[in-house]
């Protein structure tokens, strides 16, 4: 792994110069260089802007957040005004709010007033402000210039007519993907986002993260126009499964279903971006066909039982295999802690190989302005993982192959979600057990003689290991159908039936702290530990270059 | 010599050579003494050079009037970065012509001016950044730097003094806010004619990244005659705090409109009488602007007692600006004269800051409504309110700038809005 790419901790640097001043009336100690605006965030208190943004330059040209500075001729834009020691600052004073009021009265001498038919209604900065803030009537009585809809490529539109003309969307194009695509054309009350060529955003692969910047209803995505409103959603904490980078993001759910996925900030990982690839991928989250209940007995007329009876079943089938070898084959988008019940389970078993196989893609995509973030090689967020539990890549990197040796075993058989799609329904065929535990039913496990049905990842709580090695926590979105249950519950269950405990993990608390007490990598990590910005796998554990 | 109108109350120090094209050329130029203070300068030294422009009180005639060796002396000293004077030759005031008669009539005073300020502030490189319609001033200038180059007062070694300093006349591309020094300076760059958020200032981060000093045609072409003569010398015209000699644009409803040169004090009243020949006949003396569309408009009685030194015109309400005086008879509408204004500022505002992007457009609305005969008295209020939105607020002043003639008008000729806004009354209607 690259050094660039580790981690820093830099929360507790104990020689960091501070300055101190007053804001509102409280005495505020930041690092020195903080921006005022910073600084007053640091309080709890939010100096409406616009242009500024966390991940970008800062043009001071919204001239929302101006506030008041004792001795200074006149307000002053806190986001490039540096704190300084002893200066007194008043984001609440008559003039200050004067200020604001009157700014937010211009951004709607001009704006269409569509928040009924806008996608953003419900999360947006100019609707928040003016109802904090603004007046409850505009005074122009003049007619609205009009820009209308344009399509910038991608899946990127443009309302022209609802631009506050931040230029966020410039500036990450420019300073952030570093492929200017954007610019602002003519000027004053005439100046317009658009693109250079007709081609316009097609091709990039970062451009989406425009849509989550834009503080208003001026960009907004083609996937999800007129889909949902808002303020409908759930918003659920959680890690993009598209890739080894993993993008802490947040699912969008509603109706029980993953409407879109946005980027959570997370400056170790991701920074306030993630990709197009990830982003676009999330519709196999909301596939229709399940595995619904275990299913037990070959062939295609199977029965459907509770866990129960599935699970004593399968202890006494097991049981019955006595010391068979065991084979299984692990997907590289399911968690650690299903990771390691599947260690558990086949060690229960006598022990045997666990494998896995990756799709990678040919390149990685390097965000240039932000370039510890890259949709990585390997398209499945936990393929280190996998490694760190001491599964064997194996097959092809579009995914396939390399199952030979297994779909001739005639040992015990366990698959965790992997579909096997390039295998044929003789697979597993002479195994003397064969377990398929999956989301979705395949072909290839025909011969199955238990298919049980498990949650996919926005179904469950867990962890994956990025490919830096950084343990990182994603939460449960959406209800599982049925009878479907995350994979560590069940193996971890059937792996305490066969070894004769009385207990089993029941939540994936529990199942990652089993995991951290049987794997050296994870050994002293917690959820707790890991929080919302994950924490790294002990550094004496050897991780395989790239 | 009859450059158009001459008065016997000028001081011609910038302008002697005005109406004289064989001053463009660079053997008449040093029959005028040109490229003397160049040498002079260089024998001072730089920093005695910055000691007799402070000295000389010369303040800047762009429009701000700060004092030019004041604003020389922060630029660094010793720090191994290249430094730029960039002179700023962008008039685009509407009003303004006194930067471009400089440059027709007398290039060579502008280019030792350049050479002596560069010189002072240690840079190596002068930009004179040439607004884009000065076809004919640019030409001449470039002509005139071509002539100055072959005969080694620009490049390497000038006149064997050991310092290297070039210039390049670069050509805008015509926008107002290109003028504003730090629109000057992205414009220069290639990048979009925007201002520049200041900290950091000029001095420390200017034209390309390093330190730069911007200073108005007028202030430059100035500097040869302190150099030569002393900064006491400078002082015999003028006040204790406007000293020197100030070129007067003046247009509108005189009788002969055009460039005066004058000791900064003089009385606005004899400028337009005695000076310009006047109001045209049969009318009288309705409102001035004093100093370029941006400051606030005076009416008669303001005029009448109006000094024009940069203490002098604030005293009457208004700001000595560049001295471009824009004289106003009875005829003059007034609310269509500031609805123009307001339409200029909307048409030039780069578009960065809300307050002025949206406040100049919707603000020429209103007037253009005002003026349609649509408007309501409550207009007057929405104006004032929405101007003084607009001050104080932004990047640059351009948007300060509408709010000046629009609050003025509005407190002096409120009548005629009035008259306007209830029965329809415009002058000058005829």
């Amino acid at each position: 792994m690259s050094p660039s790419n580790t981690p820093m901790d830099n929360g507790n640097d104990a020689a960091v110069e501070t300055v101190t001043l007053t804001i509102d009336g409280d005495e505020v100690t930041v690092p020195k260089g903080t921006t005022v605006l910073k600084a007053a965030e640091s309080v709890g208190t939010e100096v409406p802007h616009y242009c500024f943004h966390e991940g970008l330059s800062s043009p001071a040209m919204c001239r929302l957040c101006l506030v008041e500075i004792e001795g200074a001729p006149k307000l002053q834009p806190s986001c490039v005004t540096q704190a300084q020691d002893g200066q007194v600052v008043r984001t609440q004073g008559d003039e200050a709010l004067r200020q604001r009021r009157g700014v937010l009265e211009f951004y709607l001498v001009n704006h269409p007033l569509d928040c009924p038919i806008c996608d953003q209604s419900g999360e947006c900065m100019l609707q928040d402000y003016v109802h904090d803030e603004g007046r409850g009537h505009g005074r122009s009585r003049e007619p609205k210039r009009v820009f209308g809809r344009d399509d910038f490529g991608g899946d990127v539109l443009f309302y022209g007519d609802r631009c506050v003309m931040c230029t966020r969307c410039v500036r990450f194009m420019n300073e952030v993907e570093q492929d200017p695509r954007l610019t602002v054309v003519e000027r004053g009350n005439r100046s317009v986002i658009d693109t250079f060529f007709e081609e316009g955003l097609d091709g990039t692969k970062w451009s989406g993260n425009i849509v989550d910047i834009c503080p208003v209803g001026a960009l907004v995505s083609k996937d999800f126009l007129y889909k949902q409103r808002a303020w409908d959603l759930d918003h659920t904490p959680s890690v993009c499964p598209s890739c080894s980078q993993g993008c802490n993001i947040s699912l969008h759910t509603r109706d029980n279903l993953v409407q879109r996925l946005k980027p959570r900030k997370n400056l170790d990982v991701n920074g306030h971006w993630m990709c197009d690839h990830g982003r676009e991928r999330y519709e196999f989250l909301n596939r229709p066909d399940r595995v619904t209940a275990p299913l037990f007995g070959r062939g295609h007329a199977r029965t459907a039982m509770g866990w129960r009876e599935a699970l004593t079943g399968l202890v006494e089938r097991a049981r019955a295999t006595g010391d068979a070898a065991v084979k299984a084959v692990v997907s590289p988008g399911a968690s650690n802690e299903d990771m390691g019940a599947l260690r558990a389970l086949v060690d229960a078993l006598g022990g045997g190989d666990i494998v896995y196989r990756m799709e990678r893609a040919e390149d990685e995509v390097v965000l240039k302005g932000y370039p510890t973030l890259a949709r990585r090689r390997d398209l499945a967020p936990n393929g280190r993982g996998a490694e760190i539990m001491g599964a064997t890549l194996v097959g092809d990197d579009d995914g396939t192959g390399g199952l030979e040796d297994l779909a001739d075993h005639e040992g015990v058989l366990i698959v965790l979600g992997d579909e096997l799609d390039d295998q044929s329904e003789d697979f597993g065929r002479a195994a003397s057990t064969f377990i398929y535990l999956g989301a979705h039913p395949s072909e290839a496990a025909t011969h199955a003689d238990a298919v049980l049905p498990v949650t996919t990842f926005a179904e469950q709580e867990g962890t994956f290991t990025n490919l830096n090695g950084r343990v990182q926590r994603y939460r449960q979105g959406l209800q599982a159908p049925g009878a479907a249950r995350p994979a560590w519950l069940i193996l971890e269950a059937l792996a305490a039936d066969l070894a004769g405990r009385e207990t089993a993990p029941t939540t994936a608390e529990e199942a990652f702290a089993v995991l951290s007490s049987r794997v050296e990598a994870f050994a002293g990590l917690t959820y707790e530990a890991i929080g919302d910005r994950g924490a790294v796998v002990n550094e004496t554990v050897q991780l395989a270059g790239d | 010599m009859a450059y158009p109108y001459t008065s016997d109350h000028e001081v011609r120090v910038l302008s002697e050579h005005f109406g004289d094209p064989s001053a463009r050329t660079l053997e008449g130029a040093r029959k005028n003494g040109r490229y003397e203070s160049l040498k002079k300068a260089f024998e001072m030294g730089p920093d005695a050079v910055i000691d007799t422009v402070k000295d000389s009180g010369l303040r800047g005639r762009g429009g701000a009037g700060f004092p030019t060796g004041v604003k020389w002396s922060f630029m660094p000293k010793d720090d191994g970065k290249p430094h730029y004077l960039l002179c700023n030759a962008d008039e685009s005031e509407p009003g303004t012509f006194k930067d471009r008669e400089l440059m027709r009539w007398d290039p060579h005073q502008l280019i030792e001016g350049c050479l002596i300020g560069a010189y002072a502030i240690r840079a190596q490189h002068v930009y004179i950044y040439c607004r884009g319609e000065f076809f004919e001033a640019s030409a001449i200038l470039g002509r005139a730097v071509e002539e100055a180059y072959e005969a080694g007062l620009i490049g390497k070694d000038i006149m064997g003094s050991g310092v290297d300093i070039d210039v390049t006349v670069h050509i805008g591309a015509g926008a107002y806010i290109c003028g504003e020094e730090t629109g000057l300076m992205n414009s220069l760059e290639g990048r979009r004619g925007q201002p520049r958020v200041k900290p950091p200032f000029p001095a420390a981060v200017g034209a390309f990244g390093q330190p730069t000093t911007i200073n108005n045609v007028e202030t430059l072409s100035a500097v040869p005659h302190i150099v030569q003569n002393g900064g006491e010398w400078y002082r015999q015209w003028g006040t204790e705090k406007s000293p020197g000699t100030k070129m007067f644009c003046v247009s509108g409803h005189v009788n002969r409109p055009g460039n005066y040169e004058l000791p900064l004090g003089f009385p606005l009243q004899k400028l337009i009488d005695e000076v310009c020949g006047g109001i045209r006949d049969g009318h009288e003396l309705k409102a001035v602007i004093p100093g370029g569309s941006s400051v606030p408009i005076m009416n008669a009685e303001e005029v009448a007692r109006c000094d024009l030194d940069y203490e002098g015109v604030v005293a009457c309400g208004s700001m000595l600006g560049c001295a471009s005086v824009i004289v106003m008879d009875e005829t003059t509408d007034i609310v269509k004269q500031v609805r123009r204004m307001a339409y200029f500022y909307a048409h030039e505002s780069c578009g960065q800051c809300t307050p002025c992007r949206e406040g100049t457009s919707w603000v020429t609305k209103i007037l253009q409504r005002i003026e349609d005969g649509r408007g309501t008295e409550d207009d007057l209020d929405t104006l004032v309110e929405v101007t003084d939105q607009m001050t104080g607020t932004t990047i640059c002043v351009l948007s300060d700038s509408v709010a000046a003639p629009v609050q003025s008008s509005i407190m002096k000729f409120r009548d005629e809005y009035l008259a306007l806004i209830r029965r329809g009354e415009r002058v000058g209607a005829a």
